[in-house]
């Protein structure tokens, strides 16, 4: 048997890095051919607006168009935002930051026929802003800063703002804005677009068997000149990893979207050599590990310091990542984002130490001075293998090496959140925090205590008040000067949360698959209008 | 008869209400709701108000016994609900599966009846010999080993010696196709998980077919069979297989029932899209509605099952009359 050639790994990974051989020169993209694809969650409805899975995403989103996205040939930038239903480049803000005006392109139609206009797209963000009472709409907290959305015309749309805030633009390109007709919500209401289709996006819907495929094909015409490549695709619902592993390896599927252990791309890299391609990527979600503020001794920021100090989040980098889809070593921040610590301001908090003897000391200081020196609590885990176990089991492994005794509750998804939201009845939990666009004014709401995702049970106005200042910056510098500020209170001065390890994203495909890349999110670039095959590969 | 049948559909009735009762509640117990798997189980913002929202829509907020009531009521007018995860109408989300379970259950069953007659007999009526041990080695494998397990086996042996063989590793499709559609392409999905599941399945029917055969052998009838002079095949056809069915048919009929609903693991292992799957999804995503009409669907195939068998049991051995 073959084994695992690391070399030619690194030469696939490298060669996704350099852009060979994933997108390739626009010349050399070829028409034709269906790409299938596995898809490991389930449709709830059709409706983007709604939902928050990547269940729903990865097989409806090439039916939609945006308003702006995420440039779908460069994912990796946190920055860089291209138009989709706009025309020209997104637009800077005018009026002191407060006004958006985007062109929006003529001769786009949806998938029946009707044209597309500002009243679309208008009546779509008013439904995303400012829903009516009893229509659900899972993003409008991100969008607290929009005070009016207008179309003076049928090219032109108005966001209005009531402040400025650098977190309108990547809310706005959130792949789950689908662009609805006016004509839609008029006449069937704001619940039609759960069970149907109508969209504007490179794949016109085909048909849909409910735990088994989604099934679209190319829609000729599509705004983006030349686009889609492909004739059509299918996504294949496959909720077994092992099963999606199979069907790339036995060519019923020629990618999975979301990502696969490091093992899994072993195994496929040796199974298959350069007939597979692996694209690799930071991913924007972390476990937390929370502690129960209402609970003793964890409403006591020693115990909860202690906590943090005695994980080795460097060293669990270097080895965690060989087995699990985690690896970066991050804060409240996506590594590497511009608002991002860097490695010398994360070293200065509490818990990224270079000095592990240095840190658990204090942490046995702390506990003792906290009067909990033979601490005993139990960490509440959700029962998924990848990574919330095997983080789990790192955790619990690294607070018994700083002398306490912990023991793991692992429990199915539904009562891991009852026990989360209800009963609270947890010392430490394993918590998640997972976004699409990187949008990190928005993203670290997750360690505000009124945040309606934070399960750790505590105010801290100090907190809210740096966290509301941030909200009406407008400039980097001071953004950054301010989540660092809340970055040091949140992990360290309170350590409210511990930021454990972000996700690594792995996703190894057949080599025939080109123009997609890998972005830092599976929620991201989905729409697959730049996706072509590779007959010569096939 | 007629007047059995009827009084077992009337015994039916209750049977029904108290599973009914007993399902409705133990789901409740469980913590956790739809609504919070759905818009807080993804990691992504989650707004309480959005999920309160969603338990008003879903009359999770009602009153149990209202809760209650609603399930129950929807017999009486054939509404069985929604889908608390899809929306879509229950009956929908069911008899799209329900197709395929039954045709997976019909296959398996085939191989199974292929596998245990024939080398029930075999075992039978060459007690102790080479061949008896061989097919009692066989069977007792087929039990010990559990069908997900070799449905996994299967798939990576077809991967592996595929690709060894011609230079491309092959797999079942894994997304259904109607075999009226295209039957070469739907044989080739379902005829592994039919093989799996057929063989513990007919490692059961086996052994029940040789025990029960062996002891008819022995009786009287046989015996007077025997001394006639009639051929030994025609004795074992005509005169002892029939008799000796009769376990073997509940065994059958009972298994099939529990292959239309309880193929859980072997359909996720095949990625078959049928009801053991849903069954599965419906209970991680916490959909009440639909995990009720599952569990009752599968009561009901288990009544009728056993109204089936015992009505077969009457053709099968006219001394037995029901009244």
């Amino acid at each position: 048997m073959k084994r695992f050639s690391p070399k030619l790994a690194a030469v696939a990974v490298l060669s996704c890095a350099f852009g060979l051989g994933v997108g390739g020169p626009a010349a050399a993209q070829e028409r034709g051919g269906v790409l299938n694809f596995v898809v490991g969650s389930k449709i709830p409805s059709y409706d983007g607006h709604r939902e928050t899975t990547f269940g729903m995403i990865h097989p409806i989103a090439p039916f939609y168009s945006l308003l702006i996205r995420v440039n779908p040939d460069n994912p990796q930038s946190a920055t860089d935002f291209v138009c989709d239903l706009c025309e020209g480049s997104v637009p800077k803000p005018t009026e002191g930051g407060t006004k958006y005006t985007f062109k929006i392109r003529s001769g786009v139609k949806f998938h029946d026929g009707a044209p597309l206009s500002s009243a679309d797209i208008k009546a779509t963000y008013d439904k995303i802003i400012f829903p009516p009472e009893g229509v659900p709409s899972a993003r409008k907290a991100f969008f607290k800063m929009v005070e009016s959305v207008e179309a003076p015309d049928s090219t032109t749309v108005v966001f209005k703002l009531k402040f400025p805030s650098g977190a309108f633009i990547p809310a706005l390109a959130t792949p789950f804005n689908f662009v609805y007709s006016k004509k839609d919500l008029d006449a069937h209401g704001y619940e039609w677009h759960g069970k149907n289709i109508n969209g504007s996006g490179p794949f016109v819907f085909v048909q849909h068997q409910p735990g088994s495929f989604v099934e679209g094909k190319r829609n000729g015409n599509y705004h983006h000149s030349g686009q889609p490549y492909l004739d059509g695709f299918k996504a294949i619902s496959a909720p077994k990893m092992a099963i999606r592993l199979n069907a790339i390896r036995g060519d019923r599927a020629a990618i999975e979207f979301r990502g696969f252990p490091p093992k899994a791309r072993d195994d496929l890299v040796n199974a298959l050599g350069d007939k597979i391609t692996v694209q690799e990527s930071d991913w924007n979600c972390v476990l937390l590990s929370t502690p129960n503020q209402m609970r003793e001794p964890f409403d006591d920021p020693r115990v909860r310091q202690a906590l943090t100090l005695s994980v080795d989040r460097w060293a669990g980098s270097k080895y965690l990542s060989e087995i699990a889809i985690v690896k970066t070593v991050g804060g409240v921040v996506f590594p590497n984002h511009p608002l991002a610590a860097n490695k010398d301001e994360l070293t200065q908090l509490a818990g990224y130490w270079t000095d592990l003897n240095k840190s658990r000391a204090r942490a046995t200081q702390l506990l003792k001075q906290a009067g909990h020196s033979d601490l005993k609590f139990e960490l509440n885990n959700r029962g998924v293998d990848q990574p919330y176990k095997v983080v789990g089991t790192w955790l619990i492994d690294q607070w018994r090496q700083a002398g306490l005794n912990v023991t793991q509750r692992v429990q199915p998804t539904p009562p891991f959140y009852a026990t989360l939201r209800k009963k609270k009845d947890f010392d430490v939990s394993v918590d998640f925090n997972c976004q699409s666009v990187i949008n990190p004014i928005a993203d670290i709401s997750k360690f505000l205590g009124s945040a309606g995702n934070n399960y750790g049970n505590y105010q801290d106005q100090v907190l809210e008040d740096i966290y509301n200042e941030l909200l009406q910056t407008g400039d980097e510098a001071g953004q950054r000067t301010l989540i660092r500020k809340y970055e040091k209170r949140a992990l360290d001065e309170m350590a409210h949360l511990g930021v454990t390890l972000w996700w690594y994203k792995i996703n190894p495909h057949r080599s025939y698959v080109k123009g997609w890349k890998i972005a830092p999110s599976h929620y991201l670039n989905q729409q697959l209008d730049n996706v072509w095959l590779d007959k010569s590969l096939m | 008869m007629y007047k059995y049948i009827i009084k077992r559909v009337l015994l039916a009735i209750p049977t029904l209400f108290g599973a009914a009762l007993l399902v409705f509640f133990l789901l409740r117990a469980i913590p956790g709701d739809v609504c919070e798997i759905r818009l807080a189980g993804t990691g992504l913002y989650a707004d309480p108000a959005e999920i309160e929202l969603c338990r008003d829509k879903l009359g999770l907020n009602d009153p149990m016994i209202v809760q209650f009531w609603d399930f129950v009521s929807g017999y009486f007018t054939w509404d069985l609900g929604d889908s608390m995860w899809t929306g879509k109408p229950i009956t929908f989300e069911i008899g799209l599966r329900f197709k395929l379970s039954l045709q997976i259950a019909i296959m398996a069953t085939l191989v199974a009846i292929a596998i245990a007659i024939p080398l029930g007999i075999i075992s039978a009526v060459k007690q102790d010999t080479w061949m008896d041990y061989a097919v009692r080695a066989f069977s007792i494998a087929g039990i010990a080993i559990p069908s997900f397990w070799l449905g996994i086996i299967i798939i990576l042996g077809l991967l592996i010696v595929t690709q060894h063989w011609f230079g491309a590793p092959w797999m079942p499709p894994i997304d259904y196709v109607s075999p009226f559609e295209d039957p070469l392409r739907n044989m080739s999905q379902l005829i592994w998980p039919a093989v799996a599941t057929g063989y513990r399945y007919s490692a059961v029917a086996t052994r029940m077919t040789r025990s029960a055969l062996l002891e008819v052998l022995r009786e009287d009838y046989v015996r007077t069979a025997r001394s006639k002079g009639l051929m030994e095949r025609v004795i074992i056809n005509r005169h002892a297989l029939k008799n000796a069915l009769l376990p073997v048919v509940t065994i059958i009929a009972i298994e099939f029932a529990f292959l239309i609903g309880g193929l859980v693991v072997t359909e996720q292992v095949f990625n078959l899209n049928g009801l053991g799957k849903l069954f599965v999804e419906s209970v991680g995503a916490q959909d009440f509605n639909l995990t009720q009409q599952l569990v009752m669907l599968v009561v009901l195939i288990f009544v009728i099952t056993n109204l089936v068998v015992d009505i077969l049991y009457a053709w099968l051995d006219p001394r037995i009359r029901y009244s």
